[in-house]
């Protein structure tokens, strides 16, 4: 049974369809890779999964156990955060939200995890450091421990490393396949095709017509072989 | 010094109204103050200053009704209009801006047209009137003692409710959707944020008059996020601000004989700039 399966699923705003007829499943240890153009609807896509945009038609179904709210998230950085007034901390154990349910403060067990997030990621001395002062990638950092305090299970990534510089992009990557090597589902949207096939293990394609399947099966679908040249042709 | 001592006791401390309206102001800046860090962190300040407007209106219609507590009209139509303010400035379009335009002005016009209709017996003057709704009372509110219990009831509600509410409204306006995705309820949130607002608002605005609010809830978080860069940090110095630049405010008015709401805004100013300054010159500093 796989953790996420989405059906005929077709997703858009104010019931005007962007894209249709998208079909995929991650089942456990899967690290599954959105790609195609700017502008497709991968991030509409990701936000009907987690529920944040209404499907329009067809349907998402949680499996193995996997709950509607148990579900990691790091989204596309927005405005509002760049000049927030927060500590890191504040940041990351947000995180524990959803553990706390009608409980209005976090708990010790909860805050020591923050903790333990935060060591883990390699940002614990950073934990009373304002979280606009940071740099791009411990920016990210921060992020990524809030989303894995919620979860485990499953982590849905949202461009992680658009604005990264190569040396820090290569290091999100590393923390990102190692979660993957330790059992956490991955679902990440990405224009860097060459990533994209470097860590998934499948591939949903996105544009004028979409595609679905192993990271095999794409490079030698028309699909695949028509984005990985143009994809070729930007980059130079 | 014994002059303006002399004059603090007489036209103030001595009468129980001064007391009452100190009482009112303080607790109406504490909750303005603490809802003003989300609302000006979520870009949603404007909203504040519409119902504001929106507040004014309904006072009228409640004048020309002739209910002697027009808080009971007043306060009904601020929380709708609250509630469908904060939906449609959730989408953050520029249909949402203008519908806040609209009914704001809407109700704007209307108030002052009904002021006009139906001139009030009490004080016999429309412009007198009009001013004091829009600017605040000249001298010091005369505040009943059930106006003063209502004031206290709901700013202790106000300021529990963010209290134990706390790091969901920080999540929420920090990244609503990281909330929503991971099951916090943000829309009863944003409701009980949206009722608070019109609570506040409505409290507010027999102390500073309606134009003025939005100063209110405005200042003293822009003013501490200067030199503030956490969330629980702005969040204290905020309520600390506003709570003292609205108490010295109230008394600075007795002293100098001037209108309370703008003398508040006047100091709030004031401490705005020193907050800039002292966060320029740390910024500065660091560099
Ligand atoms: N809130 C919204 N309301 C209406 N249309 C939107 C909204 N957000 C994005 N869109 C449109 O949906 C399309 C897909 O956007 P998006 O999912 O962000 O693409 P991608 O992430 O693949 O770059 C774009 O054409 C965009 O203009
Ligand atoms: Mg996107």
């Amino acid at each position: 049974m796989a953790l996420i399966v989405s059906k005929n699923l077709s997703v858009g705003y104010d019931g005007v369809p962007i894209v249709s007829d998208i079909n995929f499943s991650v089942e456990r240890g899967d690290y599954l890779a959105i790609v195609g153009e700017n502008g497709a609807g991968k991030t509409t896509v990701m936000k009907t999964v987690l529920g944040l945009n209404r499907a329009i038609s067809g349907e998402i179904v949680f499996g193995d156990g996997l709950k509607k709210n148990e579900i990691g998230y790091l989204p596309q950085q927005t405005a509002v955060q760049k000049d927030f007034p927060a500590s890191v901390f504040e940041v990351v154990i947000s995180g524990c939200l959803s553990k706390t349910g009608l409980r209005p403060f976090y708990n010790k067990a909860e805050k020591r995890l923050a903790d333990e997030m935060m060591e883990e990621l390699g940002i614990a001395d950073l934990k009373k450091r304002p979280y606009r002062e940071l740099s791009g990638g411990q920016q990210q950092r921060v992020l990524l421990s809030r989303a894995l305090l919620s979860t485990r299970e499953i982590l849905l990534l949202d461009e992680p490393v658009a604005g990264l510089d190569p040396l820090v992009t290569a290091e999100m990557y590393g923390i990102i396949e190692n979660l993957n090597k330790k059992g956490t589902a991955i679902i990440m949207i990405t224009h860097d095709l060459s990533s994209a096939l470097k860590y998934a293990n499948k591939i949903l394609y996105i544009g004028s017509e979409t595609f679905f399947g192993t990271k095999e099966e794409f490079k030698v679908s028309p699909v695949g072989r028509r984005f990985m040249i143009t994809g070729e042709k930007e980059n130079g | 010094m014994a002059e303006i001592l002399d004059r603090l006791y007489y036209g103030f401390f001595y009468l129980p109204t001064g007391i009452y309206a100190l009482i009112v102001s303080v607790l109406v800046a504490l909750c303005s103050a603490l809802l003003g860090v989300t609302l000006v962190l979520r870009r949603f300040s404007f909203i504040g200053d519409g119902l504001s407007h929106v507040a004014f209106g309904a006072m009228a219609v409640a004048a020309v009704v002739g209910l002697t507590n027009q808080m009971l009209i007043a306060m009904p139509v601020t929380i709708v209009c609250a509630i469908l303010l904060l939906k449609t400035g959730g989408k953050a379009k520029i249909k949402g801006d203008a519908a806040v335009a609209m009914i704001s002005v809407g109700a704007l016009a209307i108030g002052y047209l009904l002021m006009n209709l139906f001139p009030s017996s009490a004080s016999g003057s429309i412009s007198a009137d009009v001013c004091t709704t829009l600017f605040g009372s000249f001298a010091l509110v005369t505040l009943t003692s059930v106006e003063v219990w209502l004031c206290v009831v709901l700013s202790v509600l106000a300021v529990t409710v963010f209290i134990v509410f706390y790091n969901k409204i920080f999540a929420i306006t920090f990244d609503e959707n990281f909330a929503v995705a991971t099951g916090t309820k943000a829309k009863v949130y944003n409701l009980i944020t949206a009722v608070l607002i019109a609570v506040v608002i409505v409290l507010a605005m027999r102390l500073v008059g309606s134009l003025l609010i939005s100063a209110l809830i405005i200042f003293p978080a822009i003013s501490a996020m200067r030199v503030f860069k956490t969330f629980k940090s702005v969040t204290i110095c905020s309520a600390i601000l506003s709570v003292s630049c609205t108490a010295f405010g109230v008394l600075l008015s007795v002293v100098l004989d001037t209108p309370v709401g703008p003398t508040i805004v006047g100091v709030d100013l004031i401490v705005f700039f020193v907050f800039w300054l002292v966060g320029t010159l740390k910024g500065v500093k660091l560099k």
